[in-house]
């Protein structure tokens, strides 16, 4: 029997204080547009998910979030998931109750494994997405797999074994991976397929691939030798050189399975 | 009106934000008697079998949607919703609703992977319906439309003659499940796009008989 399911295609949005960004390797954030239009746009023209990912700086300024994916939820009837800045149970809660499927957590997680457990069994593991930053540093005693899990965008090395988080991540509930390298992060010269392939083929639970998109050809690497089940996009769409449905024919006719009505 | 039931399983706003977008009113309840006036039931929800069995019972719902079944309302079941609705499920060893004859299986990675495809557990993502039966709520189906999907586990009904869409996933499973006037889905119409709103609006006009 073959499976039918179709390989994801998500567009990612950094939002700071209500407005969409594309950060390059996490400087020079530039201003290109309001999340909601952006949702409603990735959503009509064929995007299979949505990611948004919050990078306001400051708490007081949080709830500005909330408000926008409440009007994403009215606006777009796909799945779309939120991550940046959760740290509680009621973090969740709130971005669930407002209208998202997913919350995503990354460096809460890291510095305390428990959300995930607690958030699986309070909204479901479906709804628990472990973001992953990684960045490659060499096979040693202490990092086995030669991929080590970092924070801060990058800047903090945590000297936690990448391959080794995801498998207790998936023990603790997590219902997926959002993984991260931020060595190709911005860099559109292709994901990080081996490191993808490895998480992938050593976890259960889907993997969605993520930095380094800027041709078709990297979508069409990651989702076969990379073994991911999603591959996000991000610049290759927001500035136009690509469109969601161009990507979709391109893989298609690689043979690729992808949704192709919408 | 459209009640939705409300049993503390998961995101129930957003069945409502598709069926008011849609242009159909619709309250999302709790209450028994809500659902007694109601013309027709939504029967949501996103969790584990167990504790949406026991929320289920703690506050009456159990009746009330056995009730709403015998008096004929049209009542759509989707994702866990339509899990409970069987008799028993596998998720937490649960006693269920017992509507449709059958059971609740979780997906199995020995199962689904017998032919070397690297298949995840949960089933997460957008798949194809293989009609078996032609069905009004699904009047408007091409065979190119695909719906979302997030489950880990699947109902499996013992009558054939019930079985009205199924999905390939390693192995086939009963993703569209229709019996007098209970229409039950595994996916999620509320997050499958148009094809997906196509069904809720359908649903919210069917007449069965």
């Amino acid at each position: 029997m073959e499976s039918m399911l179709s390989k994801r295609i998500i567009p990612c949005l950094d939002v700071r204080d209500g407005k969409t960004t594309k950060g390059i390797n996490f400087k020079d954030n530039v201003d290109i547009g309001d999340p909601v239009e952006m949702a409603r746009f990735y959503y009509e023209a064929g995007a299979d998910e949505i990611v948004f990912y919050d990078i306001t700086a400051s708490s007081e300024k949080r709830e500005i979030m909330i408000d926008v994916v409440r009007r994403v939820a009215e606006t777009i009837f796909i799945p779309f998931s939120v991550g940046g800045g959760i740290r509680t149970l009621e973090d969740m809660r709130k971005v669930l109750l407002a209208g998202a499927e997913k919350i995503s957590v990354n460096s809460a997680a890291v510095k305390n494994p428990e959300i995930i457990s607690k958030g699986a069994e309070a909204f479901g593991n479906q709804c628990i997405v472990l973001g992953m930053d990684v960045k490659h540093v060499g096979k040693s005693e202490k990092i086995p797999s030669g991929y080590e899990i970092v924070i801060n965008g990058g800047r903090t090395f945590m000297g936690i074994d990448a391959l080794k988080w995801a498998i207790e991540a998936e023990k603790l509930g997590a219902g997926e991976i959002c993984l991260n390298s931020i060595d190709a992060d911005g860099t559109c010269e292709g994901y990080e397929l081996s490191l993808t392939s490895l998480i992938s083929e050593n976890v259960g639970i889907p993997v969605i691939a993520s930095g380094g998109a800027g041709r078709p050809e990297h979508l069409y690497d990651v989702l076969t030798k990379g073994k991911a089940d999603a591959a996000l996009i991000a610049s290759m769409v927001h500035y136009g050189t690509y469109s969601i449905s161009g990507i979709k024919s391109y893989l298609d006719e690689t043979g690729v399975k992808v949704r192709k009505s919408w | 009106m459209i009640a939705i039931i409300d049993y503390d399983a998961g995101n129930l706003t957003s069945v409502a934000r598709a069926v008011t977008h849609i242009g159909f009113k619709c309250i999302v309840t709790n209450k028994k008697e809500e659902i007694d006036r109601a013309e027709r039931i939504i029967f949501p929800g996103v969790g584990a079998a167990g504790s949406a069995m026991k929320s289920i019972k703690r506050l009456g719902l159990d009746v009330a949607i056995k009730k709403a079944f015998s008096s004929g309302k049209p009542i759509l079941g989707i994702c866990l919703g339509t899990q409970v609705i069987m008799e028993y499920s596998e998720e937490n060893d649960t006693k269920c609703l017992g509507i449709i004859g059958g059971k609740v299986l979780s997906f199995r990675f020995d199962e689904i992977r017998r032919n070397g495809a690297g298949l995840k557990i949960p089933h997460m993502g957008w798949n194809r319906i293989i009609l078996q039966k032609k069905h009004f709520i699904l009047s408007d189906l091409k065979e190119e439309d695909e719906f979302y999907f997030v489950h880990g586990y699947y109902p499996a009904p013992d009558d054939p003659a019930q079985l009205i869409g199924t999905t390939e996933y390693g192995i086939q499973f009963a993703s569209v499940i229709g019996y007098k006037n209970i229409m039950a889905t595994q996916f999620h119409p509320e997050k499958s796009g148009r094809p997906g709103l196509s069904i809720l609006k359908n649903f919210c006009v069917w007449n069965p008989c």
